[in-house]
């Protein structure tokens, strides 16, 4: 019954997003000026209403997955009554219906909160805005009841459910997918603002302050998203490594470097009134992205270590959603393009100038993702099999990051319209002997990679670049975005320079041991006390003790398992991670290593030991933190300046009508 | 008030300017990457291929197809081991790889290694990708997957007709 209450509450849902599209494009037929269209009001609560009932069939569904409703035929090729209850239910977006049922429910509710709390926008503007919205949404209604409808029955309900994946069994998969969905749904409705503005020509600062707590809301998530999800395959796919380049993860980069980059091109049409096409375009190429990003989780186009739930069939559909969104707006794009008036103009040596330079620059490193991501989907369609990997993104997108931090450091010092360079020449000097010195310094340590070496050089010289904004000014009153923008750039200096150290500094030891043997790595002592059989609710393993310590301290146990999985069968290796303030001990167990010399049976061991490497989440966390703290101080200012607003108004009538110059109010209807 | 030294460009330049540089910054994106990619694409070699024209010494590729029943050896250092990989066909590349094997790792499954050729015809590998459950299998290896399944399929329904 709650299955069919879902599913009906989902058809409501897309009837309601027709309403909404038809009665925002109707109210957009009366000319500008005149009284507000009797459809207008329609508009607002078919978006609300549609956010309630998208969350009841999302409600509806984790319900199903709770009680293991086997007659469910989601839930019986997906869970297993044996599973623990909170893998029960992350596991109802652990899968292809459940996780559009996620985007659609996300989508729902973004479009409704936007349709309640906007009030800033022009009426025209919100009519469009809402039918772009119910346009989007009317797409992925399709999607889901057409193709992947998550509450089909079965004929006969199951005896047992087949099982989750285990490498989805992890508090992983809790935080990652929905943060990323949010991200990517929250860009729809940059995407939505973008072409109500578009359509009804308000490309101007109000739209852009309407429009940034949008985009930055969806980037903040979009960051811990993609933090989290790099975390969670460094600690269970146990292969010591935090970014593979594969296709799954660079979906969700995508849509990162583009709302990193409309992020900072809406901030200054907010505050300079200038690249307002250009705004407009990354909106368009942001959600793109994340459309783009869907496509190719779902589609099962590319295959990657990620690709869990892959159904080629659904790809066709989920293309002609993507040419059709893609192309319409860009051909919206193209007919009012010519309309927007000039923003302001500047120089090349000004703030807007430096973040132009980072926009083109974000754009680029995304089309080498881009190109790379697609490149082994064109040779297939010559037959040729490849795969594209770290020697080519590597490089290839440093070429475009190390100008970017470059003028990253600088930009935040320059003045906007207009500045010379020989302003902030002691400080250019100071960034870059920082710089020089600690690339000398890290060649004279030792042969360490290129890139590694220029990204410790970049990370140092952004860190102190990242505090430069608050130099000769009174803390208490730099402004709350301000600190936000400090916090984030700072965060990209951490997390460069873990990245870097990571890459440079890694030790790895790879070795057979017999339980009493030890290891040696990086001044750590491993030692293998014993290998024992361990079981779980649903898994058996084999567990490792290990007694590691560091020149000679106390040492500390870590347990590395193998476990094996019966539903479904599958082995995994689960690492231990010993977490130090100077890096990670990362230990694996394999497989039985034969007998040794003395005739003991061995052990595989892999240990790492990787220096500053939990400052790339850090630094991660601290992006999200900058982009929370920004939101908060705009929203909070917004708020003050319009309160100010309404009483300066009041005020002003409240004169007027003193002075007797203005008509009585009107009387009561 | 004193002008600026550069004073700002009129704006339609400015947007033309602007057009201009995201323009070529995006396309010489577009040309570094076709470049990268024809020279550090990964290609993907069975073993027949892998005999009739073999890559360079060296030069990263993958290599797939299934591992010989009986061929996995484990050297004396418990950790490196020997295999030989198998395609279609009847041509064979000895494997090395030092490292844990992947879980499912077993004789007679697909199996796609990354490495490289060393010059005594040995495949070196750095990294293996095996079967990862029962859905997730290398795209490489689809085809060959239903080559083995069928052969199977025909040794074991021998004499059933």
């Amino acid at each position: 019954m709650i299955a069919e209450i879902g599913h009906a509450a989902l058809w409501l849902a897309a009837a309601l997003a027709v309403l909404q599209l038809v009665a925002g494009a109707l109210a957009l037929r009366t000319p500008e000026g005149a009284a507000p269209s009797p459809y207008a009001m329609y508009a607002r609560p078919a978006a609300a209403v549609q956010a309630f009932l998208a969350v009841i069939a999302f409600g509806a569904l984790l319900y199903a997955f709770a009680i293991t409703d086997l007659s469910v035929k989601l839930v019986a090729t997906n869970s297993h009554s044996m599973k623990p209850f909170i893998y029960k239910l992350t596991g109802t977006w652990g899968n292809h219906e459940g996780s559009m049922l996620l985007w659609v429910a996300v989508l729902a509710l973004s479009g409704g909160l936007l349709a309640l709390a906007e009030r800033r926008l022009p009426e025209r503007t919100m009519s469009a805005t809402l039918a772009v919205q119910g346009f989007v949404a009317i797409g992925f209604y399709i999607f889901l009841l057409w193709s992947s409808n998550p509450f089909e029955r079965l004929p006969v309900p199951a005896l047992e459910g087949v099982g989750l994946n285990p490498l989805l069994q992890d508090i992983g998969l809790a935080v990652h997918p929905p943060t990323l969905y949010v991200g990517y749904v929250g860009l729809s409705v940059a995407f939505s603002l973008a072409m109500g503005a578009l359509i009804t020509r308000e490309v101007n600062p109000n739209f852009a302050r309407v429009m940034r707590p949008w985009v930055l809301g969806a980037w903040v998530f979009l960051t811990l998203g993609i933090t989290a999800g790099s975390y969670w395959a460094y600690y269970e796919l146990g292969w010591g490594g935090w970014w593979f380049w594969d296709p799954v993860e660079n979906a969700s980069l995508m849509p990162w470097l583009a709302a990193t980059a409309l992020l900072h091109s809406v901030s200054v049409l907010a505050a300079r009134d200038a690249l307002r096409t250009w705004t407009i375009m990354l909106g368009v190429v942001a959600f793109s992205m994340s459309m783009l990003g869907t496509f190719l989780v779902r589609s099962g186009v590319l295959t990657s270590v990620h690709a869990f739930a892959v159904d080629p069939e659904r790809g066709t559909l989920l293309l002609v959603l993507l040419a059709l969104y893609i192309g319409g707006s860009l051909t919206i794009f193209a007919m009012r393009a010519g309309d927007i008036a000039e923003g302001k103009r500047f120089t090349a040596t000004s703030r807007e100038g430096a973040l132009v330079f980072n926009n083109v620059m974000l754009s680029a490193i995304l089309a080498i993702v881009l190109l790379g991501t697609l490149y082994p989907l064109l040779t297939e369609a010559f037959d040729v099999r490849v795969s594209v990997g770290p020697p080519y993104f590597n490089p290839a997108g440093a070429i475009f990051a190390i100008p970017m931090f470059l003028v990253m450091a600088v930009g935040p010092l320059l003045r906007w319209k207009d500045d010379s360079p020989a302003r902030i020449q002691p400080e250019l000097a100071v960034l870059g002997a920082i710089g020089l010195l600690i690339v000398a310094g890290v060649v004279f340590l030792g042969n360490y990679p290129l890139l590694p070496v220029l990204g410790l050089a970049l990370a140092g010289a952004l860190a102190i670049a990242a505090l430069l904004p608050l130099r000769g000014r009174k803390l208490s009153r730099v402004p709350t975005a301000t600190w936000g923008m400090v916090i984030a750039h700072f965060g990209v200096a951490v997390a460069l320079f873990g990245m870097a150290c990571e890459g440079a500094f890694t030790q790895e030891k790879l070795a057979a041991v017999a339980p009493g043997g030890s290891e040696e790595i990086a001044g750590w002592t491993v030692a293998l006390e014993s290998v024992d059989p361990v079981a779980g609710p649903n898994w058996t393993a084999i567990e490792a003790r290990l007694a590691v310590s560091r020149d000679g301290s106390e040492p500390t146990m870590l347990d590395p398992q193998a476990r094996n999985f019966w539903a479904p069968a599958q082995a995994t290796s689960e690492s231990a991670l010993l977490t130090r303030w100077d890096g990670q001990l990362y230990a694996v167990i394999g497989d039985a290593a034969g007998i040794g010399p003395d005739g003991e049976q061995r052990w595989q061991l892999r240990l790492w030991w990787k220096p500053f490497v939990t400052f790339i989440w850090y630094g991660g966390m601290l992006i999200a933190l900058g982009g929370i703290i920004s939101i908060f101080g705009r929203v909070t200012v917004d708020v003050k300046q319009r309160k100010a607003a309404r009483v300066r108004a009041e005020r002003a009538e409240d004169e007027a009508l003193l002075a007797g110059k203005a008509p009585l109010p009107e009387p009561a209807e | 008030m004193n002008q600026p030294a550069n004073p700002p460009m009129k704006a339609k330049h400015q947007r033309l300017t602007l057009v201009t540089f995201a323009l070529i910054a995006i396309i010489a994106a577009g040309l570094i990457a076709v470049w990268a990619l024809r020279n550090q694409a990964n290609y993907f070699y069975l073993p027949e291929q892998m005999a009739q024209t073999p890559p360079a010494v060296g030069q990263p590729v993958r290599l797939g197809g299934m591992v010989q029943a009986g061929s996995l050896v484990t050297l004396e250092d418990g950790v490196t081991v020997r295999f030989i990989v198998t395609g279609n066909e009847a041509s064979t590349v000895p494997v090395r790889y030092s490292g844990i094997l992947p879980d499912l790792f077993v004789e007679g499954s697909g199996v796609v290694a990354e490495g490289s050729l060393q010059e005594d015809g040995t495949f070196l590998a750095t990294n293996l990708l095996a079967k990862h459950d029962e859905n997730y299998v290398p795209r490489e290896l689809e085809g060959l997957e239903a080559h083995q399944a069928q052969g199977t399929v025909a040794e074991t329904t021998v004499g059933l007709n």
